[in-house]
């Protein structure tokens, strides 16, 4: 399979948030603007392409009855590396992000690929499928960090465009998590959805 | 006194599914049945409790004490893939037709981010009705059943919705996972309604 | 999964795995140290720059949370870190006090209030100017809604109201160090 084409199918056929419905607790938490969101994906995209390339390479040697801790470990030490860096590069963000930066560790995403594609493929493959579907997971939050914004807090990527900063506020908060997400669900079906 | 402010704040207030987020990937693939949601929540109790013990237990005897907080996350994690994996010991001996209800669910648990999102926060985040912001073992114990609790409530409730609502007539984009999120962005409006409650 | 799943294997390769990775974040934890250490550093120093006049010196007093800033030999002012709780949590200020008891500025260290509501705490220009320069002994430190003379931020009053007692406590701290 073309590396290329494994990294588009990560945006729509793959795509975490709409089609296999992954990674819920960090999308409706971290969106409450478009730079969050992103920010939150970036994340994800990190340990998911590190994680699916060393799961990668480990598999032929890992017991089948211990992979899944194995996996765990490997996962958990790439979040701890992250949660390091970002702390001491990013600081503002790490704070911003909050709880949801170790719970990359228990994102469905990460382990999923894992299971599902990283341990029966190369390593380069396993990389681009990483990076394909942490992609498809940063645009989901973007957009849904970008809509919660503009409506939620008039702004978008931090840019005001109504005085004050004023919004519907519920949008920022938990119930417009929800029904954004949901609307944009409906939106994605309706778009791409074939059948 | 406070041990009811951290019930009543735990359970509607700061509800883990409805306000802080935690727990929702085998929230929406389990509360499609009132009785699969019940045992799951029940499932999900035990394992907070106790999960939230132990870690708090490991944090404060082990990783503090030799400064290396930074491996809490590793920790926290296999402790909690331990636990779960005993329960699923137990509960095969113990009642072997609740271990077959839940099925995959159980060992799904590991990945809630419910379980480990309690852990973290009862060892870092500072509570407001505390004095010092930290809270000691027995207010962390009460604090993650109640939790638990309120997780509970959350999918009894949700439950109960989508069972109504797959009796009904769903436009075709919105069948299945859509509107069963939409409803829970209703339901989280309704207990916005609580906020304020503890103060 | 080409090896056998014996209890020797399984042990070995959990194990080893656990050692390796913690063996990597051990390094990675020395390495990154003494950044996160300047970045915590620098949060604090620009918070305490935003709440006083020019200073040279610093002196941590950590039974009282606060920081004496010193010109030479002049004390220029005290930097009190002080906590209450708001609706969200704890909210977590830093106020800077001059020698003649006046607050000359002040700037939130932490919160989690409502954003859009009490979270303007840290963007509403018209409650975190009044706070510069305030005198208690000319105004009355408490919201207007509670007979005082502190403007509240629109909607959030109780966020207001811990805001409000915050900056009471620092004065109090500060009355203490001023009768040691």
């Amino acid at each position: 399979m073309s590396k290329l084409r494994l990294i588009g199918d990560g945006l729509v056929k793959n795509n975490p948030t709409f089609v296999l419905l992954l990674g819920m607790c960090p999308t409706l938490a971290t969106t409450t603007s478009a730079i969050n969101g992103m920010s939150m994906g970036l994340a994800t995209l990190f340990v998911l392409v590190l994680s699916n390339m060393a799961i990668s390479a480990l598999a032929p040697v890992v017991p089948d009855k211990v992979h899944i801790p194995v996996y765990i470990v490997v996962i958990a030490t790439f979040v701890t590396l992250l949660q390091l860096l970002m702390q001491a590069f990013t600081p503002a963000m790490y704070e911003t992000l909050g709880l949801f930066i170790p719970l990359i560790v228990v994102n469905c995403i990460v382990l999923g690929r894992a299971e599902a594609f990283a341990n029966k493929h190369g390593v380069l493959e396993s990389a681009c499928d990483g990076l394909g579907v942490g992609l498809g997971f940063t645009c989901s939050l973007t957009v849904l960090g970008l809509v919660r914004e503009i409506l939620g807090s008039g702004s978008a990527f931090g840019w005001n465009f109504i005085g004050g900063g004023d919004g519907m506020l519920a949008f920022v908060m938990a119930p417009g998590a929800f029904l954004c997400l949901g609307y944009l669900m409906v939106l994605f079906n309706k778009l791409f959805k074939k059948n | 006194m406070e041990y009811f402010l951290i019930i009543i704040s735990a359970i509607f207030v700061n509800n883990i599914v409805l306000a802080q987020f935690l727990g929702i990937c085998p929230y929406l693939g389990v509360s499609n049945k009132l009785s699969t949601a019940t045992g799951m929540s029940m499932a999900v109790c035990f394992v907070i409790t106790l999960a939230t013990l132990v870690t708090f237990l490991v944090n404060k005897y082990l990783l503090v004490p030799f400064q290396i907080e930074f491996l809490q996350t590793i920790a926290f994690i296999l402790v909690i893939a331990a636990l779960v994996q005993m329960v699923e010991i137990v509960l095969k001996k113990v009642s072997p037709s609740l271990y077959q209800a839940l099925g995959i669910f159980l060992p799904l648990i590991t990945t809630n981010c419910a379980v480990l999102g309690v852990a973290i926060n009862v060892v870092t985040k500072e509570f407001s009705f505390v004095p010092g912001g930290m809270l000691n073992l027995g207010q962390a114990l009460v604090y993650a059943f109640a939790t638990s609790l309120g997780y509970g409530l959350a999918m009894v409730i949700f439950a109960g919705i989508r069972e109504h609502l797959a009796l009904n007539d769903v436009p075709k984009a919105f069948k299945g996972v859509p509107i069963a999120i939409i409803s829970v962005g209703i339901l989280a409006l309704a207990f916005m309604g609580f906020s304020g409650m503890v103060k | 999964m080409a090896v056998n799943s014996n209890l020797t294997n399984m042990v070995l390769v959990l194990g080893l795995t656990c050692l390796f990775c913690s063996a990597v974040l051990g390094g990675a934890y020395v390495l990154t140290k003494d950044p996160i250490e300047k970045a915590a550093a620098e949060k604090q120093n620009r918070a305490i720059a935003q709440v006083l006049p020019h200073f040279s010196d610093l002196e941590y007093n950590a039974d009282g949370h606060y920081y004496k800033a010193t010109d030479g030999d002049a004390v220029v002012g005290y930097a009190i870190e002080s906590s209450t709780v708001g609706f969200g949590g704890a909210l977590s200020l830093m106020v800077g006090i001059t020698p003649d008891g006046v607050v000359y500025n002040s700037s939130v260290l932490s919160h989690s209030e409502t954003p859009g509501l009490g979270a303007k705490c840290t963007t509403d220009g018209r409650f975190m100017d009044q706070w510069r320069g305030f005198n208690p002994s000319v105004k009355k430190l408490s919201v207007t809604k509670d007979g005082g003379d502190v403007d509240a931020i629109t909607a959030s009053t109780i966020t207001s109201r811990a805001y409000t007692q915050a900056v009471a406590n620092a004065l109090d701290t500060f009355n203490a160090i001023c009768h040691e």
